[in-house]
Order: structure tokens, then C-alpha cells, then sequence
């Protein structure tokens, strides 16, 4: 019977493994550290103080380096408190949470990025509503342009964490001192440079709309910071929110108003090849030959300081560099186009209570902003506490007095729009469908 | 008796000389040289996308981001900095995926032992146990198996974080399990899952066992855990060694179960859920994927390569049935 004198081996093995195995992630537990909360470091916190030993959970999208930058701001807060945060950060954010909702095993707290997504968690019953106090740090802390976007039916649930600045167009200081271009300030100055550069023979714009599933988004942003241009505040926020038809004549107008960069043969794309390289170069590698030289313009968010390679240098007097994208009528005020996450709860132990109101107050802003690539719409967040240019300019754009910011559209649009058939028309109409048929298409596709 | 014997050849009729069948005559030109060529053209082709991911996972970042992996035959440069980093990175975002392997091994081995026990007993006990409604009771474990995982994956986790209540009464207490003993939960819920293909697969097999070797051991006085242990645990090695091989398989590159009920944490999470965000919150470090994608491939291959002389033998044997 070999079989059975060599099973009781086998299962010692497994056994062994299994022993070794459990005994190392037990080891692997954290140390705790030993502040004093009565410690002059610990001052700051004492309000937050007192529920020792507990723990808060968080869950959001952000993850890896930015999520150890996170964990780093508030790893103070935690010494000083007691509080222990288990943040955990997943690529499946917005499917897990509804999951995990519906499970009866939601998060204390979510950041969540879509105003949209926000309101299905509050409209359902499920979020709770900021208490008094944190309300009240919320107002004195945040522009009402912001804090709309957390507030369901006149009730506030939320409080913006991170931001983004979407409406920038990057370039080559350096170049341009060379060539001796000037900063484009007026929608009429862009478009000027833009021919000036293809009369010299080059492509002035790249764009790169390949994203995987979500290729064409960058489109969309493109469209929505030209209907911000073209049109009111206002219009731009019933069109978002379906108040006027996805297919307006004013809507059309603004889309045709992209095409002339987008889809003209002279302007686009720089370091590429034509109008058809679009929607095959990712976004990730969109701006990239501006550095090369052989690309002047590219319209991409805040963040794409992120995808340059290593040691370039971003700076007024740098390798690459930004500029707000100017606006078709200066006296309508300096329209912004942006994104960003709120804090919201699903539970409200006074432990969850005392992480919001620290996620919500000016010292956890400048903590945060300390350690590097991140700003808010906190307004007790010095600018001299973020430590990149590009981000120091986002804080210039966003704290602008002429300001008026407007979230990003398609986060606040119905999923199947705002991340489906917008994305899909707008590679269509880069493809060559015409303006009015792609608009039509998309608001035939808006859920009834 | 040793492991190479097993019931689907001892009871199989001696193969004819000539081909005299269609599936005969098929067996015979699949052993043509052309055939062979043939499938070892498929191989390749087939090989050379893992080939490609591998050459790139020992390549440095700047060349996996800007050339292709077969330029590395005109420009070789290698080096093993992508393992070092997914490996053993200090920093909390640059992998450690040493210590999620060792979560993957405990999530994954009491999530094949489990099921494979229960559902041997199963099988003995629906195949020679004779019990009143044992034939409704198959039925229903067989028509368990077209319910889709995903459709229970709200229901468990409410089990779980809430408890089961009937009008008012709580039938049972949530379970409130948090950091580690989430492995509690990722256990169950692969075992639950599993459990249906998995009497299924071995009762097929158990059922086949010759009538009289049971009569014997039952006529020798054996008992029915005499009975399964001595006599039918050895005989169905190849049918466990297969549901072996595809559980591990299975709940090694599970990513959904994982992050539901182990979640993200560093404590529980598997390799899969660690993959799934080692490229960063803006997919802008994918370089790393290339080599996590190795690191998570080894162990799967070891298995499959051990066991892989059972595997195609103990689902033959029992398919014959079904």
C-alpha cells in the first residue's frame, strides 16, 4: 500500500507550510507607538483626543505611493489620539463599495471622487449626514462651489478631501523662449499661437485619448471646459445634470469649438501623425514630445506632472510647464474645471466623527499637502506648504477670487453616460462622425 | 496496490488492434507527424505572450516603457530590479509581495483541503450510503452548480456582517470577524463555492467503484468509515489530486472572493489583490506588473506540474459517468 504509508508525509508537509505560514503573518502585526497625548507635539489634536484604542476604517481609490503618503499624514493623528485608521485603497472602489454596502459591511469612511455616486449612497439611505460641528468647520474651510457637490436634497453629507485642476494646457517654457512665443491669455491669443506654429510647419497640439475601457475621456474634458467657456455657469450645470438636452444647439457649438483644435489636420498630431492618431496614443504619453520638441500644446489635468519622466523639471523656467486654458470672455469671470474626492460616512461612532473633522481641518490640509503632490480647495491651506510648481499654480487657479469652479461632468452625469457613451462618442466624432449625430446618439443613450 | 492503478483502467475493455471506431480513427491521425508539427506550432504561438512577459519583467523600467521586448535581442540589457522592488520593496507602495504570497498559501491550501474532505465524504455517502431522498439530495447539490457565484456574494457578506434574522429573531449573531480572522471568511466562502462541482466530480467517481469490492469489505465486517478510509480514499487519489489541482488553481487567481471578504488590507489580502494595484492609482508604474505577474505565476506552476499525471486521468475517469 504505497499510497497510505506516504500520506501521513504529504500531510505533516502541508501541516509544516500551513504552521509557517500562519506563524509569519501573525508576526507581521504593527508595532505601537509610544507619543505622549499630553506631549507638546500632541497639542494640536487635543480636541480630537479621547477615544482611545478605537479604530476607523477608510476605504477609497487611491492607492500605492499616494496612499503611503496618506497613511504618512495622518500617522501623527493616530499617535496622538489613540485612533487606529485602517485605511485600505482598491482599483475596484466604486463597484466594491456598492457591494460592501449592500453586504451590511460598509466602511466608516469612503472617499469617493463621483458627486454622482455620492448622491445614489445618500438618496438610498445609507450615508450619514454631517453632524453640526463638522458642518460648521466645513463652511469655513471650503468654497460653496465645493461643498454643493456633497449636499443631497439640502442635506450635507461631505466634506472635499484632494483636488484636481483640470483646465491647464501644458507647454515648454524653454521652447518657447527660444521661439518667443507668449502665454496665450484669451481664447483668441490660443488659437493665434496654434496657427502661428503650423504656419512654421509644426503641429502645435498632441493629445493621446487611449485609456483601455475608459479611451476617450480625455475628450470629454476637452468638451466640458469649452461648454464652460462658450456658455454660463449655469447652462453648464443643467446640462450636467440633464436640465437642458445633451444635443443643444449651445452644446453643439462647444463641441464644433473643440473639433477646430481636435480634429484639424494642422494642429493635431504633434510628434504623432494625423487626426486618426487620437484615439490610439495613450493618455499617459499624450504630452510626451513636447519635451522632444515636436509638440507645443497639450491639455491634460494637474496630475500629468505624474506620468513625466523621471528627472524632468516642471517649472516656470523648466522643461515643461502649465497655463490656465484661457477663456472666450474674460468678463464672464475665469471658469475652472476640476475633480476630487469627498469624505463621507457610514457610520458615526464619535471616533468616525473626530477623523472627519481632522480630514476637514486647515492642519490636516497643509500635513498632507507637506509631503507632496496633492492640493485642496481647503482655503487654511498655505500655498507655500505644496511643494510642486504645478500644484502651486493649481492652488493660484483654484483660490482665484474670478474663479468659478465646475466639476468634472462626467463624474456628475449617470454612469452610463458619464463613463460610457460620452467616452464612446467622443472617439466616434474624433473618428469623423459629425458633431450633431454624436451628440444625438449620446443623449439617446441618457437613462430615462 | 500503488497510485497508478486506478478504476478507469481497471475496468476499461482492452483497446482493439484496429481502429475500428470513429474516435479510434481520430486518436490515429492525431499521432500523424503532421499533427504534431501542428501542435507544437500552436504551443509556441501560444507561449509567446507569457515569453514576452517574462523577458520584459527582467528588462530595466525606462525599456519596458518605451521599446518592445523583442528589441532586447538587438540591445540586451537585463536586470533583476523589478523583482527586488515587487519582492522586497521597503516602501509600503513598491510590492512586499512576499508577504501577500504568504497570504495567497493561507487563503489557498485550507480552501482545497476543506471542500476536498467534505465533499469525499459527500461522495461516499451519496454513491454507497443508502439513505431515504439521497437521490433528491444529488440533485440538488448538482443543480446547485449553475447558481452563479457572483449572485451570492451580497447574501454571504450580509451572513457575515449581519447575521441571520427571521422576522425579528436572530437566528444567528453577525460573526464580527476583523484583521486576521478574515481568513475565516475567505475559507467559507471558497468552500461554499467549491463544494457543488466538487461532490459532483468525486461522487461520478466514487459511484464507479466495482460493486463488489464494497460486498467484501462489508462482508469482512468493515464498517462505513473503514469502508472509505481503507478502501475508497486510495482508489479515487487521481479524482481528489484533479479537484486538487483546479481548486488551488482557482482560488489562487481569485481576485473577486479575495477582495470581498479578505478586503485590502496587508493582513488578508492575497497576491491577486496586491497585483491588481501595483501599478498605482494612476496605472503609471505598470513596469512592476511584469515581474509581480511571475512572482505570482510560480506557485501555480509548481502544482500544476506535480500533480499534472492525475489531472487528466481523474477527470477522464470521471466523465465517463456523468
Amino acid at each position: 500500500m504505497a499510497v497510505q504509508s506516504r500520506r501521513p508525509r504529504q500531510a505533516l508537509a502541508i501541516a509544516g507550510v500551513l504552521a509557517l505560514a500562519l506563524g509569519a503573518t501573525a508576526c507581521s502585526g504593527e508595532s505601537e507607538s509610544g507619543l505622549d497625548p499630553d506631549s507638546p507635539e500632541c497639542a494640536p489634536y487635543s480636541s480630537y483626543q479621547g477615544h482611545d484604542g478605537e479604530s476607523v476604517s477608510i476605504y477609497a481609490s487611491i492607492r500605492d505611493k499616494e496612499a503611503d503618503l496618506l497613511r504618512e499624514s495622518w500617522s501623527q493623528f493616530e499617535d496622538c489620539t489613540g485612533i487606529e485608521i485602517d485605511y485600505e485603497g482598491s482599483g475596484e472602489f466604486e463597484a466594491q463599495l456598492q457591494v460592501r454596502v449592500d453586504g451590511g459591511n460598509p466602511p466608516d469612511i469612503a472617499f469617493i471622487p463621483q458627486p454622482g455616486l455620492l448622491a445614489r449612497f445618500a438618496e438610498a439611505g445609507k450615508l450619514k449626514p454631517m453632524p453640526a460641528d463638522l458642518k460648521t468647520i466645513a463652511d469655513a474651510n471650503y468654497p460653496a462651489d465645493w461643498l454643493r457637490y456633497a449636499t443631497v436634497g439640502g442635506q450635507a453629507y461631505g466634506t472635499p478631501l484632494g483636488a484636481n485642476v483640470k483646465s491647464f494646457v501644458w507647454y515648454s517654457p524653454k521652447a518657447f523662449a527660444e521661439k518667443g512665443y507668449q502665454v496665450p491669455t484669451t481664447w483668441g491669443e490660443l488659437i493665434a499661437l496654434s496657427d502661428k506654429i503650423a504656419a512654421a510647419g509644426q503641429k502645435p497640439w498632441c493629445v493621446g485619448l487611449e485609456s483601455g475601457e475608459a479611451t476617450g475621456w480625455p475628450a470629454t474634458d476637452w468638451i466640458e471646459d469649452l461648454v464652460l467657456r462658450t456658455q454660463t455657469p449655469e447652462f453648464y450645470d443643467q446640462w450636467t445634470t440633464h436640465g437642458v438636452p445633451f444635443n443643444d444647439p449651445r452644446v453643439v457649438n462647444a463641441v464644433d469649438e473643440a473639433g477646430r483644435i481636435l480634429k484639424n489636420p494642422k494642429y493635431v498630431n504633434g510628434g504623432y501623425g494625423d487626426v486618426k492618431s487620437l484615439t490610439t496614443t495613450a493618455f499617459q504619453e499624450g504630452g510626451l514630445p513636447i519635451l522632444q520638441g515636436q509638440c507645443w500644446l497639450h491639455r491634460q489635468a494637474n496630475f500629468y506632472a505624474n506620468y513625466l519622466p523621471e528627472g524632468t523639471k516642471v517649472g516656470p523656467d523648466g522643461d515643461i510647464y502649465a497655463f490656465y486654458l484661457p477663456t472666450l470672455d474674460p468678463s464672464k469671470g475665469k471658469p475652472v474645471l476640476g475633480g476630487g474626492e469627498f469624505t463621507v460616512a457610514f457610520t458615526d461612532t464619535p471616533a468616525v466623527q473626530a477623523v472627519r473633522r481632522y480630514l476637514a481641518s486647515g492642519e490636516y490640509a497643509n500635513a498632507r499637502a507637506k509631503l507632496g503632490n496633492w492640493i485642496s480647495p481647503n482655503n487654511k491651506l498655505d500655498v507655500n506648504n505644496v511643494t510642486q510648481e504645478v500644484d502651486k499654480l493649481s492652488m493660484q487657479v483654484l483660490l482665484d477670487k474670478s474663479a468659478v469652479f465646475r466639476f468634472d461632468g462626467s463624474d456628475l452625469m449617470p454612469a452610463a453616460v458619464g463613463a460610457g457613451t460620452f467616452w464612446k462618442g467622443m472617439v466616434d466624432w474624433v473618428n469623423g462622425k459629425d458633431t450633431k449625430s454624436t451628440l444625438d446618439f449620446i443623449e439617446g443613450s441618457w437613462p430615462k | 496496490m500503488t497510485t497508478t492503478t486506478s478504476p478507469a483502467t481497471a475496468t476499461a475493455p482492452a483497446r482493439p488492434a484496429t481502429p475500428s471506431t470513429p474516435a479510434a480513427r481520430v486518436r490515429k491521425r492525431l499521432n500523424s507527424p503532421a499533427a504534431t508539427i501542428a501542435s507544437i506550432l500552436i504551443a509556441v504561438l501560444w507561449t509567446v505572450p507569457t515569453f514576452g512577459l517574462f523577458i520584459s519583467s527582467l528588462r530595466p523600467e525606462d525599456d519596458i516603457k518605451t521599446t518592445g521586448w523583442w528589441t532586447v535581442f538587438g540591445n540586451p540589457r537585463f536586470t533583476l530590479e523589478n523583482y527586488q522592488e515587487v519582492l522586497f520593496g521597503r516602501s509600503a507602495s513598491s510590492g512586499q509581495l512576499a508577504s501577500y504570497f504568504v497570504n495567497s498559501l493561507v487563503i489557498t491550501i485550507p480552501s482545497v483541503l476543506f471542500p476536498l474532505a467534505f465533499a469525499a465524504l459527500a461522495a461516499y455517502a451519496l454513491a454507497w450510503i443508502n439513505f431515504r431522498g439521497r437521490d433528491w439530495v444529488y440533485i440538488g447539490v448538482f443543480a446547485l452548480q449553475i447558481v452563479p457565484l457572483q449572485m451570492a456574494l451580497v447574501p454571504l457578506l450580509s451572513f457575515f456582517s449581519e447575521g441571520v434574522s427571521l422576522g425579528g429573531v436572530t437566528l444567528l449573531p453577525a460573526w464580527n470577524l476583523s484583521d486576521e480572522e478574515k481568513f475565516i471568511q475567505v475559507w467559507f466562502a471558497h468552500t461554499c463555492f467549491a463544494l457543488p462541482f466538487a461532490v459532483f466530480l468525486l461522487h461520478n467517481f466514487v459511484s464507479q467503484l466495482p460493486k463488489d469490492l464494497m460486498e467484501a469489505a462489508r462482508v469482512d465486517g468493515a464498517s462505513h468509515p473503514k469502508i472509505f478510509r481503507s478502501i475508497v480514499l486510495p482508489l479515487i487519489v487521481p479524482a481528489l489530486a484533479a479537484f486538487a489541482i483546479f481548486q488551488f488553481l482557482w482560488v489562487w487567481n481569485d481576485l473577486l472572493v479575495a477582495l470581498i471578504f479578505a478586503g485590502g488590507g496587508n493582513e488578508v489580502a492575497p497576491l491577486t489583490v496586491r497585483l491588481a494595484e501595483l501599478a498605482g492609482t494612476r496605472g503609471s508604474e505598470w513596469q512592476r506588473l511584469t515581474s509581480g505577474a511571475f512572482v505570482s505565476i510560480v506557485v501555480p506552476l509548481i502544482v500544476f506540474l506535480s500533480l499534472q499525471r492525475y489531472f487528466v486521468r481523474g477527470l477522464l475517469a470521471g466523465g465517463v459517468k456523468g
